[in-house]
């Protein structure tokens, strides 16, 4: 019987031991040389562009994506030190996962400008269609001399409808989701968005009346739907509705849809744990193994 | 009665042991796996640069002739490389494997070094071309080089840690070797800048 209960001690101790083992292995993290910029399709850190033609390369991939489905973001920084921009680019692709998980879409395109250093980070699915020659014949004959004459747009802009044609060329599977779930994700955020909207609306009412409550909705409405969603179309049609939902808001039995679209985007933040889905920055879990090439201007 | 509570206490044993055993075999059987993926991985990068040897040798051979022993030097460490059979789990197979892609290296840079002296080849629109795909593979060897050192690590890790360590030693699995740093002699020594007659620092 005493052997019994020095047993239970002993399997007693291996069970807190386990316990123990679990809470130490969490804490153990590397020190990142470098923070990675926040996902988005176009970044500029170095202030190299301005917000117009941001929004003009962000359309074009947005427009990419929906038709093809493949994922391609631009990152302008100032430099990618203590790094290589080669070592910065796999670890911000591995980070990222720009493309659809399994097709491996994806692609970036990295300029570091106090390095005068560029770097396209390709897909493992994209290789065959932009292989590092590829690659590095459209740094050739479209980034590095329109860098060298300071047109940073121009070149960008230019070797993105190069890469875009490339990409185009591949039969990549069709963007079935986008037609079913990931619109249905972009409804949804975009219904959490007016809520968010209207609501806020109606607050201000309060204090600025029902054409200025009308007003911030829209403003508001718009601003977050371009944020979260990204494209002008939709994010100008959230606006007006929002707008008008807001101008009309109590005056019906409108309160209850409010009440429930409010619901719904409140669930939708519950699950979705940031970003809202499909349309917007995904990041659907491309691999890179280190394809594409770099060079300097 | 006494047959009773020792069965009772073999099916808490049994509990106690089930969870244990299955979890940790379990995830050392995954991580076993992603090692040889990460491997085939390496191999086939470093196949991907064997292939691109021959045609770079031609290119170069058409301008520069002269540099026999350069061009055979490389030859002959692709062949020695492409020869090896390694088995990623013996230590010495890896270290000779190791050995024999660092020569491939070391001389494929000395022939880009010598390459330097011919104009001609240098715009030759091939060996650009060339040297695009080596760079771009060399890259590609270096991330499959990691995944497989960070697989390799995870484990090792396991299977050294408690209580995964138990389930590692009634399977037999053993830690993996892992690739090291390629001229550790080289790094050891602090780097000498001598700007001529700059007071030390």
């Amino acid at each position: 019987m005493r052997g019994f209960f020095a047993r239970i001690l002993v399997a007693g101790f291996l069970g807190m031991m386990v316990i123990g083992s679990v809470v130490a292995g969490g804490a153990e993290d590397r020190l990142a040389p470098r923070a990675l910029p926040v996902i988005a399709r176009v970044v500029d850190e170095a202030g190299l562009l301005t917000p117009s033609q941001v929004a003009a390369l962000n359309d074009k991939l947005a427009a990419l994506e929906m038709r093809k489905g493949s994922q391609v973001a631009v990152v302008i920084l100032r430099t990618t030190e203590p790094e290589a921009i080669e070592q910065f680019g796999i670890r911000l692709a591995d980070s990222w996962k720009r493309g659809r998980k399994g097709i491996d879409d994806g692609a970036l395109l990295i300029i570091a400008t106090e390095d005068h250093r560029y770097r396209w980070e390709v897909g493992r699915g994209l290789e065959g269609a932009i292989t590092d020659l590829g690659s590095a014949r459209i740094s050739d004959e479209y980034l590095r001399p329109a860098f060298r004459e300071k047109d940073y747009y121009g070149g960008i802009d230019r070797a993105l409808d190069k890469l875009i044609g490339l990409i185009d060329g591949e039969p990549l599977p069709p963007p079935p989701e986008s037609s079913s779930r990931d619109s249905m994700d972009a409804i949804h955020g975009l219904l959490g968005v007016l809520a968010f909207a209207v609501f806020a609306g109606i607050f201000v009412r309060t204090f600025l009346g029902r054409l200025g409550g009308a007003v911030t909705g829209a403003v508001l409405a718009g601003v977050i739907a371009q944020m979260t969603i990204g494209l002008w179309g939709l994010s100008i049609a959230a606006a007006v509705l929002s707008f008008v939902l807001t101008l009309l808001a109590g005056i019906g039995g409108l309160w209850g849809f409010v009440g429930g679209s409010v619901g719904c985007g409140a669930y939708r933040g519950g699950t979705g744990g940031g970003g809202f889905g499909g349309g917007g920055f995904g990041g659907g879990g491309g691999g890179f193994s280190g394809g594409g090439s770099s060079g300097s201007w | 009665m006494f047959a009773v509570s020792r069965m009772i206490f073999r099916l808490c044993m049994l509990l106690l042991l089930a969870p244990l055993a299955g979890c940790g075999y379990n995830q050392i059987q995954s991580l076993d796996e992603q090692t040889k993926a990460n491997w085939s991985e390496v191999l086939n990068q470093y196949q991907r640069r064997a292939d691109l040897i021959p045609n770079l040798v031609n290119t170069v051979k058409g301008y520069a002739q002269q540099e026999q022993a350069v061009l055979i030097g490389v030859t002959e460490a692709r062949a020695k490389a492409t020869s090896i059979t390694v088995k990623p789990d013996d230590e010495a197979s890896l270290r000779s494997f190791q050995r024999a892609q660092g020569e491939v290296s070391s001389a494929l840079s000395r022939l880009l070094v010598v390459s330097e002296n011919y104009p001609q080849l240098k715009s030759d629109q091939n060996f650009r071309d060339l040297q695009v795909q080596l760079e771009g593979t060399e890259n590609r060897i270096t991330v499959a080089r990691n995944r497989y050192i960070q697989s390799v690590q995870e484990y090792n890790t396991t299977i050294r840690q408690f209580p995964t360590n138990l389930t590692a030693m009634m399977f037999h699995a053993s830690i993996k070797p892992n690739f090291t740093v390629e001229n550790e002699a080289v790094l050891e020594k602090p780097p000498v800048v001598d700007f001529g007659a700059a007071p030390a620092k």
